[in-house]
């Protein structure tokens, strides 16, 4: 079974996914940052493919896809970094990033890559659903990759039934009209959207994304999803001195 | 016969175009789109539309016989004058169709990326006719080479916010655009300034656009008794004023229809703006199309004089132009377009934009005949550049 399946079978509440973008702080810090991840106990990883026009993200993903491209980071450098990753770990992994290198490097090619790795999934969020279902959505399921689809504030119920139904792993559901960055807390518009999608009895499990920044908001979107996803506030905390291992196992534990 | 839209209904020219947006912005763009279609053939958005292209913006533009300039180059040229529009450029004439559909939509806030400038002025004119809000996001690099510009907006009562990531030029503005876009779904509508973005963007602008070849299907009857000359020659940024000449003839294939692109210092010297001649398949700004990129999909960043041609991609539909054959796109260097807007200067009394001077440019790379009819479509005027050309004149003359 594909890992990311075998989390939701496993636990139902309060799953805790970080994003993080491959390259940074430093080039060759990718192994390193999944490892403490894996033993500072979060359930999920997605791993972030910088882009140079990264348009869906805040300054804090805009920043450190910058520095990771400058320090040399590239997709097939990504991969060669990632080999080994299934000696060292069985947490489900995700790659996130936008469309134009996966079509630069070739789509099949980036699949097949992916089963070979063990990555589990993907998020694309400038791939629209009419496009991976025409094109794409065949290549993904025969290398047994699990692509992620995001629901928005704007999302119509239709929009978000039909999403829900052919969604194969998690539904994103991206918490605010924002690019991702960093929110103090949820304002009641947003707790409503989330409760009408909790009342919708979707069949996927949800993750809400993009404004999570500590244990507050976190909390609070346990309560109307699975778990939540923390990007901006997690690539911040890699810039901060000290060890790496223990600045993250630090951040993790705030969460429990 | 010309056909209603020249994209299929998912906005694919070829295997370009498409609408490659997160789904944050697909309910805005989905309901853009149902908006477009339903009104471009009503008679009410007709008749405001032609109203303002006539007596706001100054339609029809003058088809011009520049004689001095036909008798350097031995042939029979004539300058379609989109620089004399209301606000100094052909962009008028897509703000003006795009407002009436922010109108529509009942939006309240208007934004738009600019490069040269001209853009975000048609943009910040348009909304001050219509009392809306304007934001226009611009690269700082050329909110400095086109000061004059930003000094307009202002005035018109639009916000300019500078882009500071990347080059600080038009890439860099669009992308801040697009943020600004996901960020209020609700209240504010993008008016995109040339034939790129998602569909229906590339076509919505062309289909405004179109306006400029209509007229000369009529112009040039009057003065020469046909319709069709030789060649139709424009500059090409993202395409929009090259699309809007190049439209009512794209199925009339004994005209020649050549595209020029900056080549900035050299197409092989890194520094350019020569999408279609260095670029690749790829996705940039919501559409699939041509675009400067490396081998790991990273969006290179493109060089030109011109800030209006400074752009690392291009619409899908010149993309699909190009790979078909249909049209033809040469590139001129920054040394070449400021010779040429000096030569139309001192032969014609013309200062164009540093954009247009690059179509003019061309001139001298075509084997042309004395019998050659040849349109060439004057973008926009150069006052945003006089500063440019003050400082070049030293070394060209
Ligand atoms: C006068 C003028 N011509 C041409 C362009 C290039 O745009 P497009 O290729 O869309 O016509 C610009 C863009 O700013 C412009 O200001």
């Amino acid at each position: 079974m594909n890992r990311i399946n075998r989390l939701f079978r496993q636990k139902e509440k309060n799953i805790l996914s970080i994003y993080f973008t491959a390259g940074y702080p430093g080039l060759n810090d990718t192994m390193e940052i999944i490892t403490c991840l894996d033993k500072a106990g979060v359930d999920m990883i997605e791993i972030g493919m910088p882009f140079s026009d990264p348009v869906a993200d805040g300054p804090v993903i805009q920043g450190s896809s910058e520095k990771a491209l400058k320090n040399g980071m590239t997709l097939s450098l990504l991969f060669n970094q990632l080999k080994e990753v299934r000696k060292r770990t069985d947490i489900p992994l995700l790659l996130m990033g936008y469309f134009n290198p996966i079509f630069k490097y070739g789509v099949e090619k980036v699949l097949e890559t992916c089963n070979k790795t063990g990555i589990d999934g993907t998020i694309i969020p400038d791939l629209p659903v009419e496009e991976y279902t025409d094109q794409y959505e065949k290549l993904f399921t025969a290398n047994g990759i699990i692509n992620t689809f995001l629901i928005t504030p704007q999302s119509s119920e239709t929009r978000i039934r039909y999403l829900d139904s052919i969604s194969k792993g998690f539904l994103y559901v991206v918490s605010t009209s924002a690019t991702t960055g960093i929110k103090k807390s949820f304002e009641s518009s947003h707790l409503e959207y989330f409760s009408k999608l909790n009342e919708m009895g979707l069949r996927s499990p949800r993750l809400t994304g993009f404004g999570i920044s500590g244990k507050g908001t976190f909390d609070q979107a346990c309560l109307y999803s699975e778990g939540a996803i923390i990007g901006s506030a997690f690539v911040r905390v890699l810039e901060d001195k000290g060890s790496l291992h223990e600045n993250i196992r630090k951040f993790i534990n705030t969460f429990r | 016969m010309n056909k209603t839209f020249i994209s299929d209904s998912r906005g694919y020219y070829g295997q370009y175009g498409g609408a490659f947006i997160p789904e944050m912005l697909r309910e805005n763009v989905e309901s853009l789109r149902q908006v477009y279609y339903n009104i471009i053939g009503s008679e009410e958005f007709i008749t405001e539309f032609k109203m303002l292209l006539g007596d706001y913006a100054g339609r029809p533009s003058p088809l011009f016989h520049a004689r001095r300039l036909s008798e350097k180059y031995g042939a029979k040229i004539y300058l379609k004058r989109e620089d004399l529009n209301h606000t100094g450029s052909h962009k008028i004439n897509n703000t003006i169709g795009q407002i009436l559909l922010a109108k529509k939509m009942g939006k309240t806030r208007i934004i738009a990326e600019t490069g040269a400038g001209q853009h975000g002025v048609a943009t910040a004119t348009v909304c001050a006719l219509m009392g809306l809000e304007c934001v226009v996001y611009m690269g700082e690099l050329d909110m400095a080479r086109q000061e004059p510009n930003v000094k307009r907006m202002e005035m018109l009562g639009a916000t300019v916010v500078p882009a500071t990531c990347g080059n600080k030029t038009l890439k860099d503005a669009t992308n801040e655009a697009l943020r600004d876009w996901i960020c209020n779904p609700e209240d504010t509508f993008y008016i995109i300034g040339s034939v790129v973005g998602p569909h229906p963007y590339p076509d919505l602008v062309s289909k405004f656009q179109s306006v400029i070849s209509e007229e000369l299907l009529t112009q040039l009857s009057a003065k020469e008794g046909t319709e069709d000359p030789d060649y139709i020659i424009a500059c090409v940024g993202g395409g929009s004023n090259a699309a809007g000449i190049f439209y009512k003839y794209i199925d009339r294939k004994n005209v020649k229809l050549i595209g020029v692109e900056a080549a900035g210092k050299g197409v092989d010297t890194g520094e350019t703006a020569a999408t279609i001649s260095v670029g690749e398949p790829g996705i940039i700004h919501g559409s699939k199309t041509l675009l400067m990129q490396n081998d790991d999909g990273q969006i290179t960043e493109p060089y030109s004089i011109s800030a209006g041609l400074d752009y690392p991609g291009v619409g899908p539909l010149h993309a699909w132009l190009a790979d078909t054959g249909r049209c033809t796109y040469l590139n001129v260097t920054d040394k070449e377009a400021l010779i040429a807007a000096y030569e139309l200067t001192r032969l014609e009394g013309i200062i164009p934009a540093l954009e247009s001077a690059h179509a003019i440019a061309v001139l001298g790379k075509l084997e042309l005949k004395p019998a050659d009819i040849v349109v060439i479509n004057i973008s926009g005027r150069g006052d945003k550049d006089m500063q440019t050309y003050i400082n070049a004149k030293g070394s060209l003359i």
